[in-house]
């Protein structure tokens, strides 16, 4: 079987921080041989000569559709509303995590 | 004394029924939330069951629905009805707004009973992927009802609802429809919004009903499709009338029966029921004609499904790992942590497939393929009016086959997939009858895009001259 896209530990482990994932220790090989075997099957694609074919953007006539840039009063959300579903929340406001390291600040 | 059967009823006859008055609004609920009790527990099937809801549908019998219940799978947002998309990443979230589609299956008349069960944000073929548990085929629960609509599916063969709401990437009506044996209709990409759907594959995603009968299918969809603001790849190709329509027949229409030569189809039953069909529509005036499957586009023949395996895995994931992204755990929702191992696999593959180096080896080329599928159909469809296949090999596969494969999903869904890529509209209907296991397979008939009314039409004749509607015969 070819091993043209065989994925490494290494590579898993850079996608899903790139991705904000965590994956443990013990899930890595099996992710890594997952994704080898999946891509494995999308490289048959390979003998497909797509030159000169356009990538496909949309499947239906649909053109860029544009509206008046206005304020829907009907469908906006309370301030209430908006944080309705949020876990943690101040005075008002969603909390975040801190991304700035506090020496920077 | 009251109707006890009354939730066996399709769409069509419990409007009817309820606007004649010969069925009251109390009968009606207490035979499907009876049912809903008996059944539920050993299906998980519903996840949210709404309170009775009889004093509410009572004041919409002018509507077209005239209050009648609704299944609705759980990618839809319900106003105060909880959705989870089956991830426990939503667990414990409220919509603040409603869909689209429920929005107006509402404003004709529809009630919401309950949210359904599905492959955890869509991600399946079979509902094993749900955070909640699997949900069992009601025909004989030792098997899948199909993903990732199994829920809808399994609601309406149960008949614990009147009439059910799913959705579809490439498979997800379908193929459960097929299992369960009823009809699923999916729309063709843009004619019913996505407003308000958990997204998942957004140039694919297309909610549609999952009924009884056609003409059900016919009716619900009529209440879903149609332009909307809030989702901008809705057409404003008006909307067909679809019930009045549907009993013109097949006479004059050109019809290709498509992938029976492929090898998991050649000598199976669903290919003898396909070419049964083709005959059958010939009987009432169809030209009929058997399409061969060809490795490359080539005029006259269609490209197998094969390559449609490898487009999709990585389009899907691709449009997976962006969809995906908002869920921070900030505004709604828990944390990526909550992720399953499924929706991991996923957006870790479309991140990479998507990332610096290998987006234009795997995303592009994808895209590119995906052009080769649309000319295919163009093709094809400047000949033929409709065609004709399966939407699943076989029968329903038993509980538990989903976890053999990292791509369970796709090699389940490969029939359906070179006509999602291309956004086209298909129906799958029960063809055949395992009298030993109670399991059902499904023929499935596409057309161009916006034909929705021709697949309706053959889909309807089809069900008419045939046995295989359980609902027909009962």
């Amino acid at each position: 079987m070819s091993n043209s896209s065989s994925i490494t530990s290494q590579t898993v482990l850079h996608i899903a921080s790139l991705a904000k994932l965590t994956v443990t220790t013990d899930q890595v090989d099996a992710l890594a041989q997952g994704f080898s075997e999946t891509l494995n099957v999308v490289d048959t694609l390979s003998i497909i000569d797509t030159k000169n074919i356009e990538p496909l953007h949309v499947v239906t006539d649909t053109k860029n559709v544009w509206r008046e840039d206005e304020v829907d009063a009907q469908r906006m959300f309370t301030q209430e509303q908006a944080l309705a579903n949020a876990p943690k929340k101040h005075n008002g406001y969603f909390v975040v995590e801190q991304v700035i390291d506090q020496d920077d600040a | 004394m009251p109707n006890m059967t009354a939730n066996t009823l399709t769409l069509l006859d419990a409007i009817t029924a309820l606007k004649n008055k010969t069925l009251s609004y109390q009968e009606l609920y207490d035979a499907t939330y009876s049912v809903i009790r008996t059944r539920n527990k050993e299906t998980n099937t519903y996840l949210t069951i709404a309170q009775d809801k009889s004093r509410d549908a009572e004041k919409l019998r002018d509507f077209p629905l005239a209050g009648i219940p609704l299944a609705v799978k759980d990618n839809f947002l319900t106003k105060d009805l909880a959705t989870t998309a089956s991830s426990k990443v939503l667990d414990g979230f409220m919509p603040q707004y409603e869909s689209t589609v429920t929005a107006r299956v509402q404003a004709a008349g529809g009630i919401t009973i309950g949210k359904t069960n599905m492959d955890a944000w869509a991600h399946g073929s079979s509902t094993e992927t749900s955070d909640w548990g699997t949900t069992k085929n009601p025909r004989n629960t030792a098997y899948s009802p199909g993903g990732s609509s199994g829920g809808s599916a399994a609601a309406v063969a149960a008949d614990m609802c009147i009439a059910a709401i799913g959705s579809e990437t490439a498979g997800s009506i379908r193929i459960p429809a097929a299992w369960c044996g009823i009809v699923g209709l999916k729309p063709t990409y843009g004619r019913v919004s996505r407003a308000g759907v958990v997204a998942m594959g957004s140039s694919l995603d297309s909610p549609g009903p999952m009924t009884k009968t056609v003409a059900d299918a016919a009716f619900l969809l009529e209440h879903m499709a149609g332009h909307d603001t809030y989702d901008a790849t809705t057409s404003n190709v008006p909307v067909d009338a679809y019930s009045s329509t549907l009993r013109k027949g097949v006479k004059g229409l050109k019809i290709g029966i498509v992938y029976i030569d492929h090898p998991q189809l050649v000598g199976s039953k669903a290919a003898e029921c396909v070419i049964e069909a083709g005959k059958l529509f010939a009987k009432y005036g169809a030209e009929v004609e058997i399409i061969s499957l060809s490795e490359h586009v080539e005029k006259g023949k269609i490209l197998t499904p094969q390559h449609a395996i490898a487009v999709y895995t990585v389009l899907q994931r691709s449009e997976v790992s962006s969809n995906l992204a908002r869920y921070d755990g900030i505004r709604y929702g828990h944390g990526r942590e909550a992720m399953g191992g499924e929706a991991k696999r996923r957006i870790m593959l479309g991140t990479y497939t998507l990332s610096k180096g290998y987006a234009d080896k795997y995303y592009t080329h994808a895209q590119q393929v995906r052009t080769l599928y649309v000319r295919n159909f163009q093709e094809l469809f400047s000949k033929y009016d409709l065609l004709i296949s399966t939407p699943s090999p076989g029968y329903a596969l038993p509980i538990g086959e989903s976890a053999k494969s990292p791509m369970f999903g796709e090699l389940v869904d490969m029939l359906n997939e070179p006509s999602s890529l291309a956004g086209l509209p298909a129906i799958s209907v029960p063809c055949y009858h395992d009298e030993k296991t109670n399991l059902y397979l499904g023929l499935c008939i596409m057309g161009n895009h916006f034909q929705e009314e021709k697949l309706l039409q053959a889909a309807y004749l089809y069900e008419q001259q045939t046995k295989w509607n359980s609902w027909r015969t009962s």
